[in-house]
């Protein structure tokens, strides 16, 4: 099981939502994706395409405008 | 993984007929949504919009509205490069990469008087008339007309 690590912080719509679909691409079941970025409508964005992937959301947190999202593929 | 879809009939087909920059970046950025999403996606360039796939041209067209002889045009790109906006460039690549198709007019080729060698040929993956369209269009969830 890998763990990948996206940073998409500065990036705006659509990028953070279409580098996260393009590594769950390369992704296995199983492996982890850690996402960070600033875009805020990304930060709703990303959880939805979770779901309509049937991916599994592990964690979603924000600090001082910076979100990380962790995701089971 | 290639998890597309947990439903069937998971797809978005956009007919893109106008060659504005501004509508091409609607295109695109919708296109790539949808695959994001884990829908399919196909674009039909046509008329304006096929003009877009010639060699040089997808970042060429002009602005739909404020266009001011390509003055609107250059503010335009100027904010969108401050904001950091993706370029049509990367936009297309990313939406071939997600498993987007591009399909291509046959009828705007010929009264465009348009040769074939000119165009992108990389990123097309079907020339084709409306039937074809019609064939994405009846398999997609929505349609666009753009």
């Amino acid at each position: 099981m890998a763990t990948y690590k996206l940073d998409v912080q500065g990036e705006t719509c659509p990028v953070p939502l279409v580098e996260f679909r393009k590594l769950v691409k390369r992704a296995e079941s199983g492996d982890i994706i850690e996402i960070v970025g600033t875009h805020e409508a990304s930060k709703k964005e990303i959880p939805m395409a979770i779901e309509a992937l049937s991916l599994e959301l592990l964690e979603l947190k924000e600090e001082n405008g910076i979100w990380k999202i962790k995701v089971k593929i | 993984m290639e998890n597309q879809s947990k439903d069937i009939n998971n797809k978005l087909t956009i007919v893109l007929h106008s060659g504005d920059y501004d509508k091409i970046y609607s295109a695109l950025i919708i296109g790539n949504g949808a695959l994001s999403m884990g829908m399919e996606a196909s674009i039909y360039f046509t008329f304006w919009g096929l003009n877009r796939l010639i060699k040089g041209k997808l970042e060429k067209g002009p602005l739909s509205k404020m266009n001011f002889l390509g003055l609107g045009r250059i503010m335009i790109k100027r904010r969108m490069k401050k904001a950091n906006v993706a370029s049509l460039e990367t936009l297309i690549s990313d939406f071939k990469e997600l498993g987007g198709k591009i399909l291509a007019c046959d009828m705007t080729i010929e009264i465009m008087g348009i040769e074939k060698e000119s165009l992108r040929e990389d990123l097309i993956d079907e020339y084709c008339a409306v039937g074809a369209f019609i064939r994405e269009s009846r398999e997609s969830r929505s349609t666009l007309f753009i």
